[in-house]
């Protein structure tokens, strides 16, 4: 009785809760706020999101039909489609759209402050990415599970298609460039980092043997095993960073622990995935939920306070990590977090395979990247809870701050944000690294956030473990990424070379195998390369590059959702893709521009080539720049020119979209809808 | 003793969640599969018969395919997952 009348109740104190919290985050300025504002919003936000729009999108744009046989039903071979239980899917594909962008992209954003990353984050999220996700994930469920590319060119035409497959393959060139920066970032004069990560490559090859030959499907004694091993690997790596001769060999520069990475992405593309990728994919999971599960716990019970300001003055451009101005740049460099294109890939790939019921799909679409979301608010908090000068001591490079730590601090507390030398020596002592300074990338500063969490809520006295615990978490997944994409890259150029020499589509050909993969190696890795001699740190470049083909891709998956809105006479509930859809394109597209076309020298890429070439010319670069000079020019032009290819592509499929709209609208002949023909389900629950 | 009993219920049905959402029950789901649909992999295989001459008889004959030993299955398994995109930024 008591229940029933409470009832009505529920959802308006849940919106005035979120109202309430979302208000303190906004409207609080001066000192400090409590995480748990934050996290109370953003669990009323999705709460709300979840039920009411999710809810209505599922039952009145989308019409999800619960009588109607999947793919996973109508095509089911045991193997690659599968009725598979919601929750097991739920599992799967937050494991796949789960990477290290809602973890980097929010540390690096808090330069502008909290708010403004905090804000996109719920936004972005609720009105795009979950829109884009689950709207993708339902159109390919009802095509097949074809994928995004098949998708484009069946709906809308042979350009939505090619452009797919252009927008595929260069985010992912890019993306595993700047995944690689963070990892070399975060291991550079890191000698305690470097071996532990180091040990993850055997680690993964022991455990890839052990489930292939020894104990074949045995994977959660393989998983328990090798997550002991990897735990082992950070006290390990504490030991040999105690150890004088030992420390030496781990200690390097960034050049050649690049060179390492791409050695190591190479070797692992041609390797069997069950040696390297396979196994380091099951730790990576085990570790990335265990330790998602920990952060959060640790959060809510400790209320950590939030240093960082709500907003702080580099909303202007002028911030230290990356240029350029709150709008359009926070939500290019959140990205994952909000919205991310990539993850339209993922929904139209295996994830249809195994959906069992359309009425899973609002679950599974928009509530796993509502959960991503959340660990962009996590990843958020984690970056804040740092005290101002301390998070832009490690992330400004020392091509903005200056080299030594006098100067940084001098430059960094002159912005207000105090920090002093015995404050960064302090800190790099009780985190078990020599030097904290121009750390830059984001994985550090997460760590020390995440390490200063973990220890306040589980021990104090392990600062240095949890620290490179959480450099050890990072980094181990990123490299999975690494792997996975690079393999993914190479399948992809096969099957392209292929159309010209069918040999070279032969994916198990070790000629074409080996070309192939050398040459996908060879492009993120020049751009890894240029990130690791750039005197800024990299991030400036590479980043805000990986955030607008993210944001492109996106732009092309909701295309292709409106599109076939519009063709499937849904007219009047076209604004649910269409608003963000417009959003994406004025955002990357005014990105792009000022990327290309600005003077700042620290935002556009033909006013970094020109400022540098000049000075090359005057005379007046330090040695060791002017070395690396012609390389930077060079990339800067190259990066400028692919921003434009990048926006030509986007506004390509954006009109060709349009264009089929009109004629769709208007009566005119269009390609006709590919959707699978009705078939009742007998399956009942599974 | 009841409550003893529930609590290793819970476990058991806990334990077959993460069995499942890990992918260690794959073979198990993939038997249940292969014999529930065991026509679907009988074979058919056209043979002609000792009449000879320009006559030509078939016989068909059923050939029943075995399921993957648990080695060849988690082999292919691994080797089709990654395939695809299946890791996010």
């Amino acid at each position: 009785m008591q229940i029933k009348f409470l009832k009505p109740l529920l959802w308006p104190s849940i919106a005035i809760l979120g109202s309430l919290a979302l208000a303190m985050v906004a409207l609080h300025r001066g000192e400090s706020i409590n995480a748990i504002w934050l996290i109370t919003a953003a669990l009323c936000v999705y709460t709300l999101a979840y039920r009411f729009y999710a809810a209505w999108i599922a039952a009145s744009v989308l019409a999800l039909d619960e009588t109607r046989a999947t793919p996973a039903e109508r095509l089911d071979n045991g193997r690659d489609f599968i009725p598979t239980n919601r929750w097991v899917v739920f599992g799967h594909h937050f494991a796949a759209i789960a990477g290290p962008g809602p973890l980097v992209g929010p540390t690096l954003a808090a330069q502008f402050g909290y708010l403004p990353g905090t804000l996109w984050i719920l936004i972005g999220a609720v009105i795009g990415g979950c829109v884009q996700d689950m709207v993708t994930l339902f159109l390919s469920t009802r095509r097949n599970a074809k994928s995004l590319g098949q998708m484009a060119r069946d709906e809308l035409g042979a350009i939505g298609g090619t452009a797919a497959l252009i927008g595929t393959f260069s985010i992912m060139i890019i993306l595993i460039a700047v995944l690689g920066l963070v990892v070399v970032n975060a291991m550079k004069h890191s000698p305690w980092g470097t071996a532990t990560v180091l040990a993850t490559i055997p680690i993964a090859m022991i455990i890839g043997i052990y489930m292939r030959h020894l104990r074949p499907g045995q994977v959660l004694e393989a998983s328990m095993l090798g997550v002991i091993l990897l735990l082992g690997a950070v006290v390990a790596g504490g030991w040999i960073d105690h150890q004088e001769t030992l420390r030496g060999w781990f200690d390097h520069e960034g050049l050649p622990l690049a060179w390492g990475v791409i050695a190591y992405g190479f070797a692992a593309a041609i390797f069997p995935v069950w040696l390297l990728l396979a196994p380091r994919d099951y730790l990576s999971t085990f570790m990335k939920l265990g330790t998602v599960i920990a952060l959060a716990i640790a959060i809510v019970l400790l209320r950590p306070e939030i240093r960082m300001p709500a907003i702080t003055p580099f909303i202007d451009g002028t911030g230290p990590i990356f240029g350029g101005k709150l709008f359009p740049f926070v939500f290019i460099t959140i990205a994952c977090g909000a919205i991310s294109g990539f993850h339209a890939l993922i929904a139209s790939g295996t994830t249809p395979k195994l959906i069992a019921n359309e009425r899973d799909i609002r679950m599974i679409g928009y509530g796993a990247m509502l959960l991503e979301s959340f660990v962009a608010i996590m990843a958020m908090i984690a970056a804040t809870v740092l005290e101002p000068g301390v998070f832009f001591a490690i992330n400004s490079p020392a091509g903005f701050v200056g080299k030594e730590a006098a100067d940084a601090v001098a430059k960094i507390s002159s912005w207000g944000y105090v920090v002093t030398t015995e404050q960064m020596q302090l800190l790099a002592e009780q985190m078990g690294e020599s030097s904290l300074f121009a750390r830059t990338g984001g994985a550090p500063s997460l760590a020390v956030g995440m390490a200063s969490i973990f220890g306040r809520a589980f021990g104090e006295g392990m600062l240095a473990l949890w620290y490179h615990f959480a450099i050890m978490f990072e980094a181990i997944f990123i490299l999975t990424t690494l792997d996975a994409g690079t393999r993914v890259g190479r399948f992809m150029l096969q099957d392209m070379l292929g159309n010209l020499w069918p040999r070279m589509g032969e994916t198990s050909w070790m000629p074409s195998v080996l070309l192939t993969s050398g040459l996908v190696v060879a492009g993120w890795g020049y751009f890894l390369y240029i990130g690791v001699i750039d005197p800024n740190g990299g991030v400036n470049i590479l980043w805000p590059l990986f955030g607008m083909a993210n944001q492109m891709l996106a732009a092309i998956a909701l295309s292709v959702a409106t599109g076939i809105l519009v063709k499937s006479g849904k007219i009047k509930w076209v604004w649910v893709t269409a608003i963000p859809l417009v959003w994406l394109i004025i955002v990357t597209s005014t990105a792009a521009w000022q990327k290309v076309m600005s003077d700042d020298v620290r935002i556009g890429f033909f006013a970094a080539a020109k400022d540098l070439s000049e000075k090359l010319a005057a005379g007046i670069l330090p040695p060791e720049k002017a070395a690396v000079a012609p390389h930077l020019i060079f990339n800067q032009q190259l990066d400028a020119f692919i921003t434009i290819a990048l926006v030509l592509i986007l506004w390509t499929v954006v009109l060709d979209m349009l264009r089929v709209c009109w004629r769709s609208m208007c009566g005119h002949d269009v390609l006709p809808s590919d959707e699978a023909p009705y078939q009742k389900t007998r399956l009942e629950t599974v | 003793m009841r409550l003893l009993k529930r609590g290793l219920q819970n476990i058991q049905v806990l334990w077959q969640w993460i069995r499942r959402l890990s992918g260690q029950d794959a073979y198990e789901r993939y038997l249940l599969h292969f014999y529930a649909h065991q026509a679907d992999h009988l074979t058919e295989v056209a043979s002609s018969t000792e009449h000879g001459g320009s006559e030509a008889c078939c016989i068909t004959q059923e050939k029943k395919v075995l399921p993957l030993t648990k080695e060849e299955f988690y082999k292919q398994w691994q080797d089709r997952k990654w395939r695809g995109i299946n890791r996010c930024c």
